[in-house]
């Protein structure tokens, strides 16, 4: 009788008595659990601009985030905002269309580094070149993981991936150098495991005026990390212990190499005139000369 | 926590304790929570949820901060914590 009466109680408490995660209200909660492995770094850097969302206390309806494709590009489907989920590579011409259409949404680039570097390479640099007011998070996950272990534009020196299974012969792309040099004007890097500065950075890049990109280091568990027989846990204890942080350091010393010491930081923060500013000042001007 | 001489406003601080609320069936047992808690609040339990992982589960529930540094690291959205305003530190 006793057992009896235990058991339906088991059975009818996880319906009345499940607990709500503070971000319920961003995320689409019919689509979790959602695609990233087990050990994903996406999902923590996802829920980390959720909060930073939340921080920032700007109204939900002026938000829009649109991704490319990958892993990472799954992030748009699972947020409760304006979202696009666009054709691989192009996630910044989207944005920037949305941007111009309504100067009022704050925009914000959720995409990998294959997305974003690769196939996208060239958007990302005249988007940063022309300061376009967009946020772009560029999650660095060395490799194509959803595609299947490729070797991507970031993939480090002597990497094994699917396509270089004796290393791979080709130097990254120093990403913070590469939009220091496109002319963006919030420039910051950090890894998936410092959420909280990372975080912050997030609020900070969403209320800059002008083009903002982020760097994330985020460990691949299966297609990176396995691949090169290093534990998803060792690369993450890398990430906290062989980084050090150094705001405004030099583009040139920010190339990823976990012996020398990766730098993290905010490399830079200036203030430029964005396009949708100077367009709405020459139209006046042009009005009433 | 242990002090080198018992401070002098010990009576006066609350200090804050959490409450760690886990949606097992979300948890996909990555682990980042158990690794990286400050206080080493959690461990893995040996139950399966739906999905056919270990969720963790709560070792020491008394060390526990409210940092909501699990909750900023899940992936899953499985963990949270919440202010528990029963005990305080003068309590301990």
């Amino acid at each position: 009788m006793a057992r009896a009466k235990r058991q339906t109680k088991a059975k009818s408490a996880p319906l009345e008595e499940i607990p709500k995660h503070p971000l319920e209200d961003l995320i689409r909660v019919e689509r979790i659990p959602h695609i990233w492995c087990p050990g994903c770094g996406i999902g923590t850097v996802f829920s980390a601009c959720l909060s930073a969302i939340k921080q920032t206390g700007i109204d939900y309806g002026k938000f829009s985030m649109v991704s490319g494709i990958g892993c990472s590009g799954r992030g748009a489907g699972y947020v409760r905002l304006d979202s696009f989920h666009t054709t691989h590579g192009r996630a910044i011409p989207f944005a920037t269309g949305i941007k111009m259409a309504d100067p009022s949404v704050n925009v914000i680039v959720f995409s990998g580094d294959g997305d974003l570097f690769a196939i996208g390479g060239n958007h990302f640099i005249h988007a940063a070149r022309r300061n376009m007011d967009i946020t772009v998070i560029c999650i660095n996950n060395f490799i194509y993981g959803m595609t299947g272990g490729q070797v991507a534009a970031t993939t480090p020196h002597m990497a094994k991936s699917a396509t270089t299974p004796y290393g791979n012969p080709d130097s990254p792309f120093n990403l913070p150098m590469l939009a220091i040099a496109s002319g963006a004007t919030y420039v910051a890097r950090w890894t998936m495991i410092h959420s909280r500065d990372l975080t912050h950075a997030f609020v900070e890049a969403i209320n800059h005026r002008g083009f903002s990109f982020i760097e994330v280091l985020s460990p691949c568990p299966i297609n990176y990390a396995r691949r090169n027989k290093i534990k998803t846990m060792d690369m993450v204890r890398q990430f906290q212990n062989n980084t050090i942080i150094k705001n405004h350091a030099a583009p040139s010393e920010l190339d990823i190499d976990f012996q020398k010491g990766v730098v993290l930081g905010k490399f830079i923060d200036i203030d430029k005139p964005t396009p949708d500013e100077i367009l709405v000042k020459m139209r006046d001007q042009r009005k009433n000369p | 926590m242990k002090y080198w001489r018992e401070p002098l406003d010990t009576g006066d601080i609350d200090v804050v304790r959490g409450k760690v609320h886990i949606i097992k069936d979300r948890c996909k047992g990555c682990g980042y929570c158990i690794e990286f808690c400050p206080r080493e609040v959690l461990g893995f339990s040996k139950e399966f949820n739906k999905k056919g992982y270990h969720p963790p589960m709560v070792v020491k529930s008394s060390e526990c901060l409210n940092c909501h540094y699990c909750e900023l690291l899940c992936p899953e959205f499985a963990i949270y914590t919440v202010a528990d305003d029963v005990e305080t530190e003068a309590s301990v």
